[in-house]
């Protein structure tokens, strides 16, 4: 296993939330990065980013991981919650909120963070 | 690029039950899609469940590049 994929792994497990997206919170470089980041944000989910653009290899990483083939990618405790359409779907349900109170309480700080891998 | 009618047959086979199956262009240009799909296959699955079957579906103009962006909109029969 690369090491890449270990980095990306235990930002997948470790992190309560993690986002793999295009561009940063501040400067988001695709529209379904930004809907994923949207539900995340109104349902009050702490947020660490993963920019996946810097370098190819961390996308094909991940979806080796996730067996998911498309970004972005919404992780909440190790478990991939989906991409942008279920994120929106979950959000608008109230069972994004839901699974964020099981998984990490009501009372959660929503700090947004960004993480590098490379 | 991809043609909408290829997705189509490819997601037909996979769903031959789908009461509901359209696959729309978003942009005219051959790379931006919204697939809705109605079937049974999804019944009792969670949201990644029935979007890893569209995947599953899709593997082949997901795998080679010509299709740049995927809406996925699932529904069940139940």
């Amino acid at each position: 296993m690369s090491e890449l994929r270990d980095q990306i792994k235990e930002i997948i497990e470790n992190e309560p939330v993690s986002l793999f997206m295009k561009g940063t919170p501040q400067f988001v470089m695709c529209g379904n990065s930004e809907r994923a980041l949207r539900a995340l944000r109104e349902a009050g989910a702490p947020v660490t980013a993963v920019d996946v653009l810097p370098d190819p290899q961390i996308r094909q990483e991940l979806s080796a991981l996730s067996g998911w083939p498309t970004i972005p990618q919404v992780f909440i405790k190790g478990e991939l919650v989906g991409g942008a359409d279920i994120l929106e779907e979950l959000a608008a349900s109230g069972e994004l909120q839901a699974k964020l109170d099981t998984a990490l309480g009501p009372d959660r700080e929503t700090v947004e963070r960004t993480a590098a891998v490379a | 690029m991809a043609a909408p009618d290829t997705l189509e047959t490819l997601l037909r086979t996979s769903f031959p039950d789908a009461s509901e199956l359209a696959v729309e262009d978003r942009t005219g240009g051959g790379d931006h899609f919204q697939v809705t799909i109605s079937s049974g296959r999804f019944d009792g699955l969670s949201l990644v469940e029935q979007h890893r079957l569209v995947y599953d579906a899709l593997r082949e103009p997901l795998g080679n590049g010509s299709i740049h962006e995927l809406r996925i909109k699932t529904r069940g029969r139940t």
